[in-house]
């Protein structure tokens, strides 16, 4: 018995401590054994994350969890993705059952300081806006006072309804659903006379309407909403990929290099285009990935502008236009450090 | 008994070591088994500290008192945004409670309606009870909360065209909008007379036990204590002059203000949840009541005992002492079905506090093991008042 009881006691013992060793984890070693990227995206939101009836997934958020794939492994189609509510986002990340979370989360103070995650950057401008149904006949979001609003749950839209409505001196009352589809649901049902969403959404859940033309999007942008790819705290390597890839696709749009022209490119004289694609220096190596890294997810994925294009632009069924999201020399908030 | 009790204490004196005592062994070994749980338990809760630190992730209960920043639907404290995310748990708990509550009841009263009515002499009741057990029972409650709220609530008229009755009691797809009483001066006496009725039926019920006991004489106690509960306190408000008026709901803007509105989310899951259960309350009313031997009933009748009074006091006594422990178990589930509310936007304490609170705060740990803590207090004090219950409707032998 005595000895049972050591033996037992021992084993936990070992266990306590790998358990606690297993903390800093290596997600560029897992993910190279792996020979997959594991992404978390959403549940479905047209023109973010969306799988069409074959079960491949398009989107904005996609394209980036594939560029950083393409850059790692070789290889854009190497990416399993989950989808997570809002709610179940950020545990999914910091339990370590995702490599990397790009799912419209906006980027704040609180949830970068002490979830023990890090913004890798910012893929998306966007801000919060209201659609309500026309025969209401309102114009402005100063006439809602005493309006119900149907909102997802676990976002930051919540938080800025709150204050919102609070600044202008109205009251609200909020009806709270897990997914964006509840929220249409219940705004189509009449359960409330306003859907609040970031704009970006907004056009994607209309479209979602039997009617769209019988609501509306209110002018007014209440909230600041820079949406972008999350990773692990303290795994400084892995941060850097998912950070420099972005900024990679967003310096070829700069530089002039698409998926198209990339093999081209790879003859240029400019220097720089010659440090991106990997035919000169060792950037690549620097960030512990082969040196045609921004080469791959440039001509598996395309650079940012064609992400955009493919995914949310004008021609696409959300029409949302360049505007914040243009690059910086062209008016738009897009901004990557110089390669060098 | 004191043969055994000898034999206890003679036994240490004839082994050498203490360790042989069956006793002493049994204590060490208990010691032992606790000491390892504790410590096992506090391992683990230490480690997960240590390595939630060591990824930088918040932890500790100080966000309890940080303003939570967010509205909530329906609460029965005064809270808004300014408020702190201690208080939104608050909010959730007495949401969750108050649906459990009501539930129970309603459950308790459909399922005995439902359990005796199936018991029914008359073919169409019964088949109507039968018909709605075997129904009900047998379909999720996720689609039955879904159904309420999806193709019975939201399907009714909007704000502008609701349904109304009288001027004062609307519906619409946000809800039932009832008046809401304003107590003006005075009021205060009338429920205290109210619950002066309510003390002196207790009173004169022992008394008329009594007498009924030493004489053999009957006294009308029900319709004494509903004069003595509700007529005296209607004479109080008659000669102050009726200190009470209506605050009516009416239309402005997108919605109805003044008034009570009930959400119909809560109406939805309370409508769920009570039939549900109440389709397995009946069950349980009926095999209690089949429990009881025939016999009971043959005696009472030979005795001349009328049918009415034979139910009352001869049948339901005997069958409540089958009834009660499953009871206690439908009353639990109940509880705990209410946790189902996040799936159509009630804010109980999942929806609220395990949903909006720790997305928010993002301290997952401390929030589902909060959470938890609650569904278990409220499941133990049913528990503890239900076996307190049955314990006095247990058979007492004398």
């Amino acid at each position: 018995m005595k000895k049972t009881m050591s033996v037992l006691t021992g084993a936990l013992v070992a266990t306590a401590v790998t358990a606690g060793a297993a903390s800093a984890a290596d997600t560029l070693e897992t993910v190279k054994a792996r020979g997959e990227l594991i992404c978390g995206v959403s549940t479905g939101l047209p023109g973010f994350s969306l799988p069409d009836e074959k079960g491949n997934w398009t989107g904005l958020d996609v394209d980036t969890c594939r560029g950083v794939a393409a850059a790692v492994l070789g290889d854009a189609t190497k990416v399993k993705f989950i989808p997570l509510t809002a709610k179940e986002r950020f545990t999914a990340l910091q339990s370590g059952e995702i490599d990397m979370l790009s799912r419209n989360t906006t980027w704040t103070h609180t949830r970068d300081t002490s979830l023990g995650l890090n913004f890798a950057g910012v893929n998306f401008y966007d801000g919060q806006g209201f659609l309500v149904q026309k025969e209401l006949g309102v114009k402005s979001a100063t006439e809602l006072d005493g309006a119900s609003v149907c909102i997802q749950s676990g976002t930051t839209t919540e938080l800025n309804l709150a204050d919102y409505f609070k600044a202008n001196n109205m009251s609200f009352s909020p009806v709270v659903y897990d997914t964006s589809d509840q929220t249409v649901q219940g705004f189509a049902a009449g359960r409330c006379d306003i859907l609040t969403s970031d704009t970006s959404q907004l056009a994607a859940l209309r479209s979602k309407l039997d009617n769209p033309d019988a609501a509306e999007i209110l002018p007014e942008v209440i909230s600041k909403e820079p949406l972008g790819p999350v990773v692990r705290q303290a795994d400084d390597v892995w941060f850097n990929i998912v950070k420099w890839t972005l900024f990679a696709q967003l310096n070829a749009e700069e530089l002039g290099v698409t998926s198209a022209n990339a093999d081209d490119m790879l003859k240029s004289e400019n220097a720089s285009i010659q440090r991106l694609l990997g035919t000169n220096g060792d950037l690549g190596e620097k960030l512990g990935l082969g040196s045609n890294w921004a080469y791959n997810a440039i001509k598996q994925v395309g650079n940012y502008g064609e992400m955009f294009e493919r995914n949310v632009g004008p021609k696409t069924p959300l029409q949302i236009p360049r505007g914040a999201n243009a690059l910086w020399n062209k008016g738009g908030f897009m901004y990557a450090p110089p390669v060098r | 008994m004191s043969q055994n009790q000898s034999d206890i204490t003679t036994k240490p004196k004839q082994s050498s070591s203490a360790f042989n005592d069956p006793r002493v062994r049994g204590a060490v070994f208990q010691v032992l088994l606790v000491g390892f749980l504790v410590w096992f338990g506090w391992t683990i809760f230490q480690n997960t500290l240590q390595n939630m630190e060591s990824r930088g992730i918040t932890t500790g209960f100080d966000f309890l008192s940080n303003p939570a920043g967010f509205e909530i639907l329906m609460s029965l404290v005064p809270f808004d945004s300014s408020d702190t995310y201690g208080r939104t748990f608050i909010v959730g708990l007495l949401n969750t409670v108050l649906v459990s509550f009501v539930g129970i009841v309603l459950a308790t009263i459909l399922g005995f309606i439902m359990g005796v009515a199936r018991l029914s002499q008359n073919w169409l009741i019964a088949k109507v009870a039968t018909v709605y057990v075997e129904t009900l029972r047998n379909i999720p409650l996720l689609l039955q909360i879904f159904f309420w709220y999806f193709a019975v609530l939201q399907p009714l008229p909007s704000p502008r065209k609701s349904l109304e009755l009288a001027e004062t009691f609307f519906v619409n797809n946000r809800g039932l909008y009832v008046p809401a009483p304003v107590f003006g001066d005075g009021f205060t006496a009338v429920v205290v007379t109210f619950f002066i009725g309510i003390i002196a039926s207790v009173v004169m019920g022992k008394w008329a036990f009594k007498r009924f006991e030493a004489t053999g004489q009957t006294f009308p106690t029900f319709y004494a204590s509903i004069g003595l509960i509700i007529g005296l306190p209607l004479v109080v408000f008659a000669v102050l002059g009726a200190p009470l008026s209506w605050d009516l709901p009416a239309l402005k803007g997108f919605n109805f203000r003044g008034g009570v509105q009930i959400i119909p989310e809560f109406i939805a899951l309370l409508l769920a949840l009570t039939t549900y259960t109440a389709a397995f309350i009946a069950e349980i009313v009926r095999s209690g009541i089949m429990a009881v031997p025939h016999g009971q009933t043959e005696a009472a009748e030979s005795l001349g005992i009328k049918k009415s009074v034979t139910l009352r006091l001869i049948i339901i006594p005997q069958a409540m002492r089958v009834v009660i422990p499953p009871l206690t178990s439908q009353y639990l589930n109940l509880a705990k079905n209410s946790s189902l509310a996040t799936a159509i936007g009630y804010p109980d304490i999942v929806s609220v506090f395990m949903g909006t609170t720790l997305n928010q705060t993002g301290q997952a740990v401390e929030i589902v093991a909060m959470t938890m803590a609650v569904y278990l207090t409220i499941s133990l004090t049913l528990s503890v008042l239900m076996n307190w219950y049955n314990k006095s409707m247990a058979l007492k032998e004398r």
